[in-house]
């Protein structure tokens, strides 16, 4: 991976959108409560104080994806806001990350379409070769890293990763893509015990009631009528 | 070294659905692969509401670094590993695949038993493709039913009769078989979104009714005494265990009192290798298994052993324990492994605007269901294709990471993705086709020789694909299911057409059939009607993997159903005089 040096002040710019904690991770100041609050543009801190596995240059790009992905609007906070580089990070650190529960014996080869995933990689691996490979495509095509290109170059960005139309050297963006996006889907959406769905913004944001989920008693009640609660309950508030 | 254990009358390989089951009914050693599952530990408020967890990862799934299959479309291919579970999901631990599955308890058909019988009097001989390798069942639905009966006693199934004892009843399926007795209990409550196609289905002359579910709608003591809780309608059923004891697992409709028989004994985390098979005597003398906590082998003795792993781990022993003939498809000889079969499914999913169906409220069990266009319940003159499915819909199960519809041509994220996901979240409905896969010379299971398992055997091979049968069978469901959603009015609809080839990537269907078949003589089947292996009369294999084919039903009530009538012939006839219970 290109690694790009830039001043101290432009880094944390242009980090800014992709969270506080992110940016200060980023620049090195792990573990710095009263910096973290001072970096700008950042409405509320979003990650732990250390990440357990995803380097600075993989949480600038898993937050500015986070944020393209699910951007701040009047729907829901950012994905940042909302945990989802935290999320990615605890995953990727895990059995998840690890590869747990995969078949990894080799020989490994290209197979069809229809034999879905044959790589040696684990998830925490594809996902480091994939935002390398990333990150290397936006600096030749627009000069820079994905974390430091403007809202619309990573709106477009993105979308011809989505597309498989970013050429990636030696890693195919459109699985990449695929597997970024499912991730993101489930830090935003997922219960919050994992890091993500911050004040569970997603599920205000839909409806979802959370738990306990036990229905037997309001079907009849609630059809075609709206069943909604104040405060949708998670796993913690139970527990 | 193997250390040599005393012999035991009897060992099931499988503590799922059906090895619970015979176990039950025979006490005797039941080997596990995986956990002993403890429901009352693990499937609990509020640890059991984990989409990440259950959905997204699949906790309760075989774990693939352990054991998988091999997959291509067709023998020209190189198979390669299924890595991660994604078409099916097949279970693991005390229980199986009952810990997950989704609940649907269906009877196959009357006609689905003598299928071949029927479609060559019906439409003729040649009607019948050259590479469709169907055959009727050795077993009628006649006789079956005290079975189904009894199956639906063990789980408490929620339903309406359609047909009891030959009287059709309107608000039932009264395409069904007829049973001799209404369902244990009432049809579970029906969901906004269901309500919608049971009145369309009125409107276009179809026969709605409510899906017949394995979970009780109240409280309910089963055959074994054991007290069922009701079903709380959760939405999150799909891939977890139930925590209110409603939906049927083995692991909490037997287990409980399977474990105070002193003639049981479970051993969980014994991974079995292989039955030892006498090819001159024709049986069976036991099995090897590792200790999965110890890391030893040991050889287990018996005098009887009844395979109920799912359909892979079935079909796998077999071939491995060179037990029968290996299918050969250039040739069509041989019979292990023959007859793979799926369900073939297609969905749609419709929008209404401004209508509130509350999505995550709800079961499987809620939905209604139509079954004019299954089996030979309608004429198939001049539609070129046999075979076809129910057709089910609803509106509820829909956790928020997995069940968030959005029309055709929304981004897959940003800002419109939201505002899109946001306005159809509580107006959204989903159907299904549940057709059925009539079998194919080309599609069966043998051995891998290249990847392996965790204990060095070579992995089971899948060739499958869908069939030009297949897809006419599931445009016609399809083009059905659009009568009826059009009927509906809905904002928009949208029709999912399977893709040319199958995939193992997207869950389709944990509905694998086929590999061990069972038939009227050694060489047309593995096992006989009393799904005792024509090879060893001491051997008996349950499940799925003794159909025939698929029909466009769940398989679970029907191999539920045939579990007891193994059951009983064991019990009744073959324990005071072992030996072959049909003449070869």
């Amino acid at each position: 991976m290109a690694e790009v040096k830039l001043p101290r002040r432009d880094f944390l710019k242009a980090a800014g959108a992709a969270g506080a904690a992110g940016a200060a991770v980023a620049t090195g100041i792990t573990a710095c409560a009263p910096e973290v609050k001072t970096a700008d543009a950042a409405p509320a801190p979003s990650g732990p104080e250390t990440w357990q596995v995803l380097t600075p240059q993989q949480v600038a790009f898993f937050s500015a994806a986070a944020d393209t992905i699910i951007p701040k609007d009047e729907l829901s906070p950012s994905g940042t806001e909302c945990g989802v580089p935290v999320f990615i990070d605890r995953q990727l650190a895990g059995a998840y990350g690890a590869g747990a529960k995969m078949y990894r014996a080799g020989p490994f080869m290209k197979g069809t379409p229809e034999q879905g995933y044959q790589l040696a990689l684990t998830p925490h691996e594809f996902f480091t070769a994939g935002v390398a490979a990333a990150n290397d495509w936006c600096v030749k095509t627009y000069g820079k890293t994905f974390d430091r290109l403007d809202q619309p170059k990573r709106d477009e960005a993105l979308k011809a990763m989505e597309e498989g139309k970013a050429e990636f050297d030696g890693f195919n963006s459109r699985p990449f893509f695929q597997q970024l996006l499912t991730l993101n889907m489930e830090g935003f959406f997922a219960d919050p015990i994992y890091g993500g769905n911050r004040n569970k913004a997603s599920w205000k944001m839909l409806g979802f009631p959370g738990l306990p989920a036990t229905y037997a008693d309001k079907i009849d009640e609630y059809r075609n009528k709206r069943y909604a609660v104040a405060e949708p309950q998670s796993i913690a508030d139970f527990s | 070294m193997v250390t040599k254990l005393k012999e035991v009358d009897c060992v099931v390989i499988g503590q799922g659905l059906t090895g619970v089951m015979l176990a039950k009914e025979l006490t005797m050693a039941g080997l596990e692969r995986g956990a002993d599952r403890k429901p009352e530990e693990e499937v609990v408020l509020p640890r059991i509401r984990d989409e990440l967890k259950y959905n997204a990862r699949k906790e309760l799934m075989v774990d693939n670094s352990i054991d998988t299959i091999t997959f291509r479309n067709s023998s020209d291919q190189t198979a390669l590993p299924i890595r991660r579970w994604g078409a099916f999901l097949p279970g693991e631990g005390v229980g199986g695949t009952t810990n997950h599955w989704g609940g649907l308890h269906w009877r196959f058909l009357p006609t689905d038993y003598r299928i071949k019988s029927t479609v060559t009097e019906r439409y003729g001989a040649k009607v019948i493709p050259a590479d469709m390798t169907i055959e009727d069942w050795p077993v009628s639905y006649d006789e079956m039913e005290p079975f189904y009966d009894k199956f639906d006693k063990l789980c408490g199934v929620s339903g309406k009769a359609g047909n009891l004892k030959g009287q059709k009843i309107d608000g039932g399926n009264i395409f069904e078989g007829p049973r001799t007795n209404e369902y244990p209990n009432p049809p579970l409550k029906t969901s906004a979104g269901a309500l919608l196609l049971a009145d369309a289905c009125k409107n276009v002359g179809f026969h709605p009714f409510p899906v017949p579910f394995s979970a009780p709608s109240r409280p309910y003591t089963n055959i074994y005494g054991v007290t069922l809780g009701s079903c709380e309608y959760c939405g999150f059923c799909g891939r977890t265990s139930c925590e209110a004891n409603a939906k049927a697992t083995s692991a909490t409709n037997v287990m409980p009192v399977l474990r105070r028989e002193d003639k049981y004994t479970l051993k969980t985390r014994a991974f079995v290798s292989k039955i030892l098979y006498d090819r001159q005597a024709k049986k069976v003398t036991g099995v090897t298994y590792t200790d999965m906590k110890t890391g030893e082998e040991y050889e287990q003795p018996a005098g009887m052993v009844i395979l109920s792993a799912f359909v892979f781990s079935n079909t796998h022993m077999m071939l491995y324990s060179g037990i029968g003939e290996p299918y050969d498809p250039k040739t069509g000889k041989g019979v292990v492994g023959k007859n793979l079969c799926y369900q073939f499914e297609a969905g749609a999913t419709a929008f209404f605007e401004g209508k509130v169906l509350n999505p995550f409220m709800g079961s499987p069990g809620d939905r209604i269901a139509f079954d004019d266009f299954n089996g030979e319940n309608f004429d198939h003159s001049g539609l070129g294709f046999l075979g076809g499915g129910y057709i089910v819909g609803g509106s509820g199960s829909a956790p928020p990471i997995g069940g968030r519809d959005v029309p055709e041509g929304t981004p897959s994220w940003g800002s419109e993705w939201k505002k899109q996901t946001v306005k159809w979240y509580y107006g959204s409905a989903d159907f299904n086709t549940q057709g059925s896969v009539y079998a194919n010379r080309a599609n069966y299971l043998d051995i891998d020789p290249t990847y392996k398992d965790a204990i060095g055997r070579p992995l089971l091979r899948m060739t499958y694909n869908g069939t030009d049968n297949d897809h006419k069978m599931s445009l016609y469901l399809l083009s059905k299911l659009e009568v009826a959603i059009k009927a509906m009015n809905p904002t928009s609809y949208e029709l999912r057409r399977r893709p040319k080839n199958f995939t193992v990537v997207p869950y389709q269907s944990t509905h694998n059939t086929g590999g061990t078949m069972m038939g009227t003589n050694p060489t047309n089947s593995v096992v006989n009607r009393y799904q005792q292996a024509w090879d060893a009369s001491n051997l008996f294999i349950l499940g799925a993997s003794t159909f025939p084919q698929q029909h466009g039903y769940n398989p679970t009530g029907p191999l539920g159903a045939l579990a007891y009538w193994t059951a009983d012939k064991i019990v009744n006839e073959y324990i005071k005089k072992p030996g072959p219970l049909v003449q070869a």
